[in-house]
């Protein structure tokens, strides 16, 4: 068996893997929207950029300070959450009892001021990032040749996503959290630092998309457009899978990367639009999300 | 009341006239009709988040399509140039009915957001089909002649043909605002759930607003591709989108002036800044952007507007 549908099974086994990858991102990023969207009541359209910077911090450390892959696997998500705390408690934090609307309206600012800096100083051409060594090569499953590195990226992220999940569901901070999200002043009475939290929180999903960037800079191509591309098409991933459930926006986004994946593999020239396809239809049926719940 | 009233009708006036003027007084005529174009966009895109309330994240697949069907028909199967702009104002509501549709489905932020995912994918149509020319666009679209006798190649022509369009749609926008059908948009926007609960059928009120907005962002994105004689993917990119929201922001959401005003401000800039700063274009764009929503809500307009209103009450 060596053909499946009039497909080399090689060919299409690489697909489904590549799927998995860009779903893997999908749901690391929808994730952190989701997270940032419950607690701050605000659409992260710097989603992105931050996305974008993280692979650049990686980049950066290598080519300037020598800093390899597993250094810069902590030190973006450091910087770029740093870098959100700035953002929440100079800017985001004005906003909160205005319209959300005016939140995505900042941080689409936000994102085209991070894309010009950049643009200016590393110009529109792509740059490359060495695959680690540990992670370089390939292994031979036997049924397909399985690159090393993009086994190492769905693994990872999913670690994460998963591990996000656990803590905001089953632990007491992530109770606390959830807590925040249901009623702010209530948890304020109780002693909790609402402020901090919110604040932190924006960080923690500055930090996601950072580490989604550092994960993807070794098989893309870096460039300051890298995040705004990608953003949107996370947007209709998040309305596909409705923003009220974590484990929701990680499986929805996963299974779309694999049917972007598999259009890809019959019919090529729809990749592209094949989610918001996607979104379309399920706005139609069922308009709060897969996972969403009717306000 | 009386009085600003009649001071409002001057400032229209003199704008008017300035306007008129413009081609003699040797503002460069092509930059006019480029601004007037976009200042037409921005009141489109106003119609609807000023005074509806929807923010469409998505308004430049309109003006986009619009741009590409009307260069396609007027260029390649010879159309002229009315032929062409009714197209295109055709394909963008028809598109804006589609999209509408789907997005009034949900509101608020998510309404945002979808209109964003179907402009990109209206986006990717117009990188993708065979007649759009790709990465180059569609080149050389002639500006023919009007209605078989005015000749649009002639600027000055051209420039009233442009300034009259213009003055119409605003005019058409004033006439909606304030009729009753208005009314009711504005009332939505304040309380949609009171609006339903009057019996209004909200949906059906959004839905025709959409369509208005997006039939007249198709007529700006048309009538710029027989200006200029191209159309590209830039006129479909969400950054466009982008842009004509902070034209209105920075304008003065929900004022008749705002859009225009802002528009002439953002497209001025860009021309200015266009061979200066290079990439640096798009940090001061954006640092526009975040300034507005921190500190300047109200726009240019709207805070001349409270200017006045609070220099009356004095």
């Amino acid at each position: 068996m060596s053909e499946i549908f009039g497909i080399p099974i090689q060919a299409f086994l690489g697909q489904l893997l590549l799927g998995l990858v860009n779903g893997s991102f999908y749901a690391m990023l929808s994730l952190g929207l989701a997270v940032i969207f419950g607690l701050l009541g605000i659409v992260n359209f710097a989603h992105g950029a931050l996305y974008m910077i993280g692979a650049y911090v990686a980049w950066i450390s290598m080519e300037k300070f020598g800093l390899n892959y597993w250094v810069a696997l902590v030190l973006a998500p450091l910087v770029v959450g740093a870098l959100g705390v700035l953002i929440e408690r100079t800017m985001l934090k004005q906003l909160y009892k205005l319209d959300p609307l005016y939140g995505l309206l900042l941080t689409f600012g936000l994102a085209l001021i991070f894309e010009g800096l950049f643009r200016d100083q590393f110009g529109v051409s792509g740059q490359q990032y060495a695959v680690p060594d540990a992670l370089a090569g390939a292994t031979n499953l036997g049924f397909m040749i399985l690159p090393n590195y993009r086994a190492w990226v769905v693994v990872a992220s999913l670690t994460v996503c998963l591990g996000t999940w656990f803590v905001i569901e089953k632990t007491s901070l992530g109770a606390t959290l959830r807590a925040g999200t249901e009623n702010p002043s209530l948890v304020q009475a109780f002693g909790i630092n609402v402020p901090v939290m919110v604040t932190l929180t924006y960080a923690g999903g500055a930090a996601l998309a950072a580490l989604a960037g550092v994960l993807a800079a070794p098989i893309i191509q870096i460039t300051p457009l890298m995040g705004s591309n990608l953003i949107i098409v996370v947007f209709a991933v998040v309305v596909i899978g409705g923003m009220g459930s974590i484990l929701g926006s990680i499986l929805t986004g996963v299974m779309l990367g694999l049917v972007e994946g598999l259009t890809k593999v019959f019919y090529p020239e729809a990749s592209s639009i094949v989610v918001f396809v996607i979104m379309a239809i399920v706005l139609m049926i069922r308009p709060a999300g897969l996972f969403g719940k009717e306000k | 009341m009386s009085s600003t009233k009649n001071s409002g009708r001057m400032a229209w006036g003199v704008v008017l006239a300035l306007l008129i003027a413009a081609p003699f007084i040797g503002l460069y005529p092509v930059f006019m009709m480029k601004a007037l174009c976009f200042a037409i966009f921005a009141c489109a895109f106003n119609l609807l988040l000023g005074y509806t309330g929807l923010l469409s994240f998505g308004h430049a697949a309109y003006l986009g399509a619009a741009a590409y069907v009307t260069g396609w028909l007027v260029r390649s199967a010879g159309w002229s140039p009315e032929m062409g702009l009714l197209a295109g104002v055709v394909i963008a509501a028809g598109l804006g009915l589609v999209v509408g549709l789907i997005a009034i489905r949900r509101q608020g932020i998510y309404f945002a957001m979808i209109t964003l995912a179907m402009a990109q994918m209206i986006y990717f149509v117009c990188l993708q089909a065979p007649f759009t020319g790709g990465e180059d666009g569609l080149q050389g679209v002639p500006r023919g002649t009007l209605f078989g006798v005015l000749p649009l190649a002639n600027d000055t022509v051209m420039y009233f043909f442009v300034l009259a369009v213009f003055v119409a749609v605003f005019l058409a926008i004033m006439r909606i605002v304030h009729s009753p059908y208005g009314q009711v948009l504005k009332a939505i926007r304040e309380n949609e759930p009171r609006a339903i609960s009057l019996g209004y059928h909200v949906d059906r009120y959004k839905l025709l607003a959409f369509v208005l907005s997006t039939a007249i962002a198709g007529l700006a994105g048309s009538l710029k591709t027989i200006v200029l004689g191209f159309a590209t993917l830039s006129d479909a990119h969400w950054s466009l989108s982008g842009e004509v929201v902070l034209m209105t922001l920075l304008g003065g959401m929900g004022t008749f002036a705002g859009p225009v005003v802002g528009a002439f401000t953002i497209i001025g800039l860009q021309n200015f800044l266009a061979d200066r700063v290079g990439a640096w274009v798009t940090v001061i764009i954006g640092a526009i952007f975040v300034f507005c929503v921190l500190a300047f809500r109200r726009g240019i307009v709207g805070e001349l507007l409270a200017w006045a209103e609070r220099r009356k009450n004095r």
